[in-house]
């Protein structure tokens, strides 16, 4: 079975700075994937080249086989949804930044979108500055899953949320995951988040790949050791 | 002084205000001295240099092709400024030249073809310089607050296109914000005409002794001309600006904001 991504002697460089270095891995389709680093391993870059908002230096990207280069870019991202750091809302209602990502759809299918992410219907009409970075976050999950990606990528986004509402986003997309919608790339350097959520796991530090693999194994406590130093 | 004639004297006195300028910077402290100083020297330079250009332009028998030759050559400079002052927009000149020419034409064509002046070096050359210095300001604007916005909106422009958006559709709001925001003082401009202020070729057709009804004819055609012109030049840099921000492939380029 092919792997969801490929990378391929990967390189990202930036203004003379190593972002990845030659990075070879494997992320297999049908997982919660955690990519795991301290600030500055490349854990974000790695992410964004999943979509195409980055390119590598050098090197290949594949997606189910395919290398992203050969993909439309627009057809590989509504795949290939993603969710950032801070929620992004823009201007207007909820219904208004959903349709953002659907301009066709019907209220029923807004609705059907805000109860995937468990927010009832209510939270339609409401302006996304009111709402808080929970609700936020969950409002831009709802809206990335409009499009029917294939793939979540996640960027840290719990990282600004409060305990309460990071455990209940966790839960959210780990039923999304497990229900088989769709397979999941979460980026975090939360030590206890990778020991609840993963069941795949990659670490990386200063741009190199310390471990790919299953959780649990003596190699990878290990490179979870490395990290939790690192993060302190 | 009656003939519009100004003597040293007049000009120093012209002076005060500026001097007045400068004594608030420096009490204030607002580091202005040196960009005031400058500003004004190099106005009067340049114009120095113009009234020369112009005298041996209007020199009898002198071909208008010289004119058409100067208004080339402010139109190849104002796209090097618009170039200049929005350093982090890629190739930016031949969009920015290829705007102010489109629209030098069409306005230049609209005064002539229509007879609103003769075609002669006194009216080619400074129409010539009031379209392009009109426009250059809401050109340089539009190219500035372009890509001020998409690097100050990067996570929504980028959250725009996770969602499969082009960069054009990604860029769009942004660009919008720009092109009203370069627009804003030409329309507001146009809006208080005769009411705060009175134009200049107005003005300088009046105190010439031509009617005023007349005057007020040519300065709304001419006023017409220069928005028309402003808001073209300002739409086509900044959408031209919004395409070069991004990739073929619909990424947001790393944009440094330049001071």
């Amino acid at each position: 079975m092919k792997d969801l991504f490929a990378f391929e002697n990967v390189n990202v460089t930036i203004d003379d700075t190593k972002v990845l270095g030659d990075v070879t891995l494997g992320i297999p389709s049908g997982h919660l994937t955690l990519v795991a680093g301290a600030s500055g391993s490349g854990k974000t870059s790695l992410l964004r080249l999943c979509n195409r908002l980055d390119v590598p230096t050098a090197g290949t990207v594949r997606f189910r086989g395919a290398d992203l280069d050969d993909l439309d870019p627009l057809a590989l991202r509504r795949r290939v949804g993603m969710v950032f750091q801070q929620p992004v809302l823009f201007g207007g209602t909820v219904a208004d930044n959903l349709r953002v990502a659907a301009p066709e759809a019907t209220q029923d299918q807004l609705t059907a979108a805000l109860a995937g992410v468990e927010l009832g219907t209510e939270f339609l009409e409401r302006i996304g500055d009111d709402l808080s970075g929970g609700e936020a976050q969950r409002v831009c999950l709802a809206r990335a899953l409009l499009c029917r990606p294939e793939v979540l990528l996640m960027d840290e986004p719990t990282a600004a949320l409060h305990p309460a509402a990071r455990r209940a986003l966790e839960t959210t997309v780990q039923a999304l995951q497990s229900d088989g919608k769709v397979d999941v790339i979460w980026v975090t350097h939360d030590m206890d988040q990778i020991s609840r959520m993963a069941d795949h796991l990659v670490v990386l530090a200063e741009g190199d790949v310390l471990y790919a693999g299953p959780p649990g194994s003596a190699e990878a406590e290990a490179a979870l050791a490395t990290l939790a130093e690192e993060v302190g | 002084m009656g003939q519009g004639d100004v003597d040293a004297l007049g000009l120093v006195t012209s002076l005060l205000l500026i001097g007045v300028a400068l004594a608030v910077s420096l009490g204030q402290q607002l580091r202005l001295e040196k960009q005031l100083i400058w500003a004004t020297l190099r106005a009067f330079a340049q114009l120095i240099v113009m009234g020369i250009v112009l005298a041996w332009l209007l020199e009898p028998g002198r071909s208008v092709l010289y004119s058409w030759v100067w208004v080339v050559g402010m139109v190849v400079f104002a796209a090097w400024t618009v170039r200049n002052r929005a350093p982090e927009v890629p190739a930016l000149f031949p969009i920015a030249l290829a705007a102010l020419t489109a629209s030098m034409v069409v306005t230049m064509g609209v005064i002539f073809g229509l007879g609103i002046f003769p075609m002669e070096a006194r009216a080619i050359v400074p129409l010539g310089g009031m379209m392009i210095g009109n426009s250059l300001g809401s050109t340089v604007l539009a190219a500035r607050r372009t890509a001020d916005e998409l690097t100050d909106k990067r996570p929504e422009v980028e959250a725009r296109l996770a969602l499969g958006h082009s960069s054009t559709q990604a860029g769009r709001p942004y660009v919008r914000e720009a092109i009203k925001t370069a627009l804003t003082p030409r329309i507001e401009s146009a809006k208080a005409a005769g009411l705060v202020f009175l134009p200049g070729a107005m003005t300088g057709l009046i105190l010439a002794g031509v009617d005023p009804i007349d005057a007020v004819l040519v300065q709304a055609a001419i006023m017409y001309l220069i928005l028309g012109t402003a808001a073209t030049t300002s739409v086509v840099i900044g959408l031209g600006s919004l395409s070069r921000l991004f990739t073929t492939d619909h990424r947001l380029r790393r944009l440094v904001r330049k001071s």
